[in-house]
């Protein structure tokens, strides 16, 4: 009997080991994976909007610097994202091209505005902290590429929900102003946070698949629970109040039980109803067209220097 | 407000060379996720970052000279206009990246003459700070340079466009070699450097990139003064209005 590629894919699935960028694998497992990789490079680099929006305004030179280093370090993420996409057979400037035609997604959460110093404090510790949940459970992921950008990700994005934290609790210290500034922030941005693990598992349509495959190791509403559970406690400690009457604490499970979650809000913004979803890839679209004439003098000089090189 | 003879002029410098730095800090974080590559918003957001350090070191020393408990922040968000002394090169607005390179190349290869020569300086305080934003202006330098470089010798278009923002720029470069008393008193000291005696290396840098780059040196013999002294462009009050803003608006908090 010979041993097939596929056969090679299933049982390094099954042993748990990684699958590398040369190893045989199914259409269905590459596919999956552009998708979901690409999706998570898109977020990285649409989310440096929201949050770019108050570097110029950051109230010290201090927090200015932590947050510029940490935008910076979102269009890092971004790029070793693209590269671990590549390793799969598609180009950085295709699934560009994807993300500006609307053809690929980012995480909804960016969709929302910033609209005080607040909210740089609430994305950091809310928004980094849920997607680092998500992102733990990723460096298990079965493709190789993916799980090693992972680990070096969420070293990085630690440091993230820490900054963000650090705003809330200044503000918490701070005046009667800057409490309500918290509390109006943690308002608005404690529902799209939850969101932020995609449709409840029974609705999933990648989930049951993506687990076979390994992709994906723990489930959307396995993953919220785990930063709800996290999560509720800090709160806590900063003095804030979550919006949602329903939240209580269950002393048998030993989990926070949350109130209903407003889908049709969730779809209406995946579908490209949130606030800013033009607005986002309209910019996107904007940058990447004003900066033609740089790449392609960048290529042209490239190709300048190779044949004089050669001549 | 009393300061002793011998700081006023050592504070006065010291904040001359942070706003600088502040300012094109200010101008570089606000291109953040407008760059033509993710790897050039990396580069920008890096170098932003390297000036708006140099500010806080530099105010931070500022405030100790001065030793009225002012901060750091005092100095960047509770002055107006007419208080800040930095050159008019580096409020200038961009128009696109063309113009944010031309500006930077130009600051960069005269930050290199000056954190060299203020590397030397007998404040051992400055010296220190001087001697790590030589090695961050080296590496600023490099970077502008070769983009320079790619887009002058690039396309039709993008030389165009290069010598267009190098012309938009050039007639804010005379005043980085402008002597006045205070830059006259600092070197005597030994503490500072006189502009003046920056300006052949950096003619040399700026000659060579150029040359390199097919562009040639604009011959726009005018050149504006007056941001040592505060006397701005339009722009800087904008700047400021929206960098100094949370703090006008919620004073004397912690954040």
């Amino acid at each position: 009997m010979t041993i097939t590629g596929e056969d090679r894919f299933l049982e390094t699935i099954a042993a748990d080991d990684k699958v590398e960028p040369r190893d045989w694998m199914p259409d269905g497992y590459r596919k999956t994976l552009i998708r979901q990789i690409a999706q998570h490079a898109h977020s990285e680099i649409i989310g440096m909007q929201p949050e770019g929006n108050w570097i110029t305004r950051a109230p010290t030179l201090m927090r200015k610097i932590i947050l510029m280093a940490k935008v910076q370090d979102e269009a890092g993420h971004g790029l070793y994202l693209y590269s671990a996409a590549e390793t799969l057979g598609v180009s950085r400037d295709e699934l560009q091209h994807l993300l500006h035609t609307g053809k690929q997604k980012y995480s909804s959460i960016f969709n929302y505005p910033t609209l005080s110093w607040a909210d740089i404090g609430a994305i950091g510790w809310l928004v980094d902290g849920a997607a680092i949940v998500n992102q733990i459970a990723l460096q298990s992921t079965s493709y190789g590429p993916y799980a090693r950008a992972m680990v070096r990700i969420c070293k990085e994005e630690s440091f993230h929900a820490r900054q963000g934290y650090s705003i809330l609790l200044a503000l918490s210290r701070g005046s009667e102003a800057q409490r309500a500034m918290m509390q109006d922030a943690i308002d608005r941005w404690w529902w799209p946070s939850l969101m932020m693990f995609g449709p409840p598992d029974a609705e999933s349509t990648h989930t049951e698949q993506s687990m076979k495959w390994k992709i994906k190791r723990v489930t959307n509403d396995e993953l919220r629970q785990q930063f709800v559970d996290q999560t509720v406690p800090q709160g806590q400690h900063l003095g804030v109040t979550f919006p949602d009457p329903d939240l209580t604490y269950d002393e048998g499970t030993g989990h926070w039980m949350i109130g209903d979650i407003d889908w049709d809000e969730f779809w209406a913004v995946v579908k490209g109803d949130g606030r800013l979803s033009r607005e986002r890839i309209a910019a996107k679209v904007h940058a990447w067209e004003e900066g033609a004439w740089v790449r392609e003098a960048a290529t042209a000089y490239a190709e300048k220097v190779s044949l004089r090189r050669t001549a | 407000m009393t300061i002793t003879a011998i700081a006023a002029p050592l504070l006065k410098y010291l904040v001359r060379l942070a706003d600088d730095n502040l300012v094109l800090g200010q101008r570089l974080s606000e291109y953040i996720a407008s760059a033509p590559e993710i790897e050039e918003d990396l580069a920008v957001a890096n170098i932003g970052l390297d000036h708006i350090g140099v500010a806080q070191h530099l105010f931070s020393y500022a405030a100790e000279v001065e030793g009225e408990g002012r901060t750091e922040d005092d100095f960047a968000f509770w002055r107006t206009e007419r208080e800040f002394t930095n050159a008019l090169l580096v409020e200038q607005p961009h128009e696109g990246f063309g113009e944010l390179i031309a500006r930077q190349f130009l600051f960069d290869a005269y930050q290199l003459e000056l954190w060299e020569a203020l590397s030397r300086s007998s404040d051992e305080r400055l010296a220190g700070i001087a001697a790590k934003a030589l090695k961050e202006a080296r590496y600023h330098l490099r970077h502008t340079s070769s983009w320079v470089v790619r887009l002058g010798d690039g396309t039709d278009e993008s030389h165009r466009r290069m010598q267009d923002a190098i012309g938009a720029m050039w007639r804010f470069t005379g005043e980085l070699f402008e002597a006045d008393d205070l830059d006259r008193q600092m070197a005597d000291e030994g503490v500072g450097v006189d502009p003046t005696t920056l300006h052949q290396a950096w003619t040399a840098t700026v000659d060579e990139i150029l040359a390199e780059a097919t562009l040639h040196r604009p011959d726009d013999p005018y050149q504006a003064s007056g941001g040592r002294s505060g006397m701005h462009s339009e722009h800087l009050g904008h700047l400021l209005a929206e960098m100094q803003w949370m703090q006008r608006t919620y004073p004397g908090l912690q954040w």
